[in-house]
């Protein structure tokens, strides 16, 4: 049980939620969000956004039943984390990309963060439906920032010179962005989203097919090499 | 003294409580979140004789008050489980119950045979598969079948022999008849419910396999029915199950005549939950100064 410090909205249906936790979590791990008891039955997988002190923060979008009850919690209430969980990571790069689609962007804050932390030089695409967010927070780490809203921001990529490309966002371009980078020397990871009902390897609800046989996204993943997912 | 045990085929259970096979992997994860050896027993998840990669598209589903499922019984296959068996059960010291389901009766017959090669407590039957050979009708749902894949494997397994019914029958006093004739040593009810869930944006059911298996609180009322009913048609001990998610819902399918559960879907709502059903029960049994085998099968 964790005490939210801060729930607002930052754009449209898009909010942000400090919560007070100290777990020690890396960059593209997740958690199970609950602030129910059995009604809706799952716990929800939201990403961690970023790290303050002991607070980490969420930014999630409203979408269903789960993430509404989200976005009416206000500070001082309390909300069940089951976490962190997944693999997250590796922050080896010197040379990145970050590619975020839609609130799909909010993993790459924290990863940002990191990267930097370890020397990389970043180069962030960060594409929106209507609205821009979380764009200053990835400025703060990134040395050039190219945002799109309303188009796709495949069609925007130009550095193409990299050792590593993370991608988080809508499948159909995660792929795409992969496509543009798989004959380059660079690494590819992609954050990928399944259902989940465990979220911690017990029912294998949220398989996903790898080149490498079925995997977990909970706990194999949710970071996978995009060369493995997009294979066929 | 602990209030809380049980016997169910000769076997001591610490407690009644069982994780259902399928909800609980082989154990290691929840074993991150407690001493899972305080549990009555794991039913590991259900193997088959050949691998399986299970089923594509969306696997799980919420609905009000509980879930679908269509995993198609992804699992490592009899042979891999039995070659690995010490990696598998490591660190497991509560009754080990190994789930087992085929798509014909020779499957079932050589998966029970090779699971003869090691040592566990139960084996559980699950015959709500498709039998191939009948047009892919589930060897549970008619009193032949289910005889005849019983009788099969009682006659080749060295294990205690527990059949696992599925509830989508219309009298299932009369399967847990015929399988107690053939030889079943126990019987364990009620696996999951066909159900269907349909995605009205895209105009088509969520499942690649349209329909799913319904579990969690919504099927705990007919499960409790359907759990009297047949421990008041047989002599062999019941395992019951069906959305139980806490202590009173367990006291209720003992009163009805389970002598343990199994608790599935509620794991997944919370990985500490069979820890907390537990607790309930040692706080009810002190409270009304009883051991649970006393309220077992009084309604
Ligand atoms: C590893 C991971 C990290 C995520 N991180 C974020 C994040 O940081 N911010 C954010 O806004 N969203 C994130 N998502 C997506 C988020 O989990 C879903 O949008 C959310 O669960 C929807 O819940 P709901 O109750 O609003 O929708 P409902 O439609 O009511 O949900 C019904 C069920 O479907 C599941 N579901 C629906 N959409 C998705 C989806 N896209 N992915 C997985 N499960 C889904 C729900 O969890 C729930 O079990 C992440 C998903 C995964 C798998
Ligand atoms: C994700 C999932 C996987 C399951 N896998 C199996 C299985 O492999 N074999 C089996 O006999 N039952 C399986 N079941 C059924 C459960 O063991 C149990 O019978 C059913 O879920 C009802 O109990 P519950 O409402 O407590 O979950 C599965 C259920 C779920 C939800
Ligand atoms: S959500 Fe249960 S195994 Fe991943």
């Amino acid at each position: 049980m964790a005490v939210i410090i801060q729930n607002t909205q930052i754009a449209k249906n898009i909010y942000k939620m400090r919560v007070c936790c100290g777990d020690d979590a890396k960059a593209g791990q997740f958690y199970m969000l609950r602030a129910w008891a059995n009604n809706p039955t799952f716990s929800r997988p939201i990403s961690i956004c970023d790290r303050d002190g002991d607070e980490i923060i969420f930014v999630y979008e409203v979408k269903g039943k789960g993430t509404k009850i989200f976005s009416s919690l206000k500070s001082g209430d309390n909300i069940e984390l089951l976490g962190p969980r997944g693999n997250g990571h590796e922050l080896s790069a010197k040379k990145c990309v970050l590619i975020g689609g839609g609130v799909g962007i909010a993993p790459l804050v924290y990863l940002a963060k990191q990267l930097k932390s370890h020397g990389a030089e970043i180069t962030a695409y960060l594409g929106y439906t209507n609205e821009a967010f979380l764009t200053e927070d990835i400025s703060k780490y990134a040395d050039k920032v190219i945002e799109n809203i309303g188009g796709y921001i495949t069609d925007y990529i130009d550095e193409l010179d990299a050792d590593s490309v993370y991608i988080c966002g809508p499948e159909i371009m995660m792929k795409k962005a992969y496509e543009l980078y798989k004959y380059t020397n660079a690494k590819v990871y992609a954050s990928m989203e399944r259902r989940m009902a465990c979220g911690i390897g017990g029912c294998l609800g949220c398989n996903i097919k790898t080149k490498n046989g079925n995997k977990k996204v909970c706990s194999d993943g949710p970071v996978f090499k995009a060369e493995d997912v997009f294979y066929e | 003294m602990n209030r809380l045990s049980v016997d169910f085929l000769g076997i001591n259970f610490k407690n009644p409580i069982v994780a259902a096979s399928g909800t609980f992997s082989f154990g290691k994860e929840f074993a991150e979140f407690y001493d899972i050896n305080m549990l009555g027993g794991i039913s590991f998840k259900g193997l088959t004789l050949n691998k399986k990669e299970g089923n594509e598209g969306i696997r799980v589903w919420e609905c009000e008050s509980g879930m679908m499922n269509s995993i198609g019984l992804e699992n490592p296959g009899v042979e891999e489980f039995v070659e690995k068996y010490t990696d598998y059960t490591q660190n497991i010291d509560t009754v080990k119950i190994v789930n087992m389901g085929g798509n014909n009766l020779q499957e079932y017959i050589k998966g029970a045979e090779l699971l003869n090669k090691v040592d566990f407590d139960i084996l559980e039957l699950n015959i709500s598969c498709p039998n191939v050979k009948s047009g892919g009708m589930l060897f549970g749902v008619c009193e032949e079948s289910a005889y005849e894949v019983t009788k099969a494997v009682k006659n080749i397994t060295r294990h205690k022999l527990m059949v696992k019914l599925t509830p989508n029958v219309t009298d299932i006093a009369s399967i847990a008849k015929a399988c107690e004739e053939a030889g079943a040593d126990a019987l364990s009810l009620v696996n999951t419910f066909q159900a269907m869930a349909i995605d009205v944006l895209h105009k088509k059911p969520i499942f690649d396999n349209i329909y799913a298996g319904l579990s969690g609180a919504c099927i705990k009322p007919i499960a409790l029915r359907m759990v009297h009913q047949t421990a008041k048609a047989v002599k062999i001990p019941v395992m019951g199950m069906g959305g139980i998610y806490t202590g009173t819902d367990v006291l209720e399918f003992l009163m009805a005549g389970a002598s343990c559960v199994q608790v599935g879907t509620a794991n997944f709502i919370n990985p500490l939950a069979l820890k907390n059903i537990i607790k309930e029960l040692e706080a009810y049994c002190e409270k009304e100064n009883i051991n649970i085998k006393d309220i077992i099968n009084i309604i």
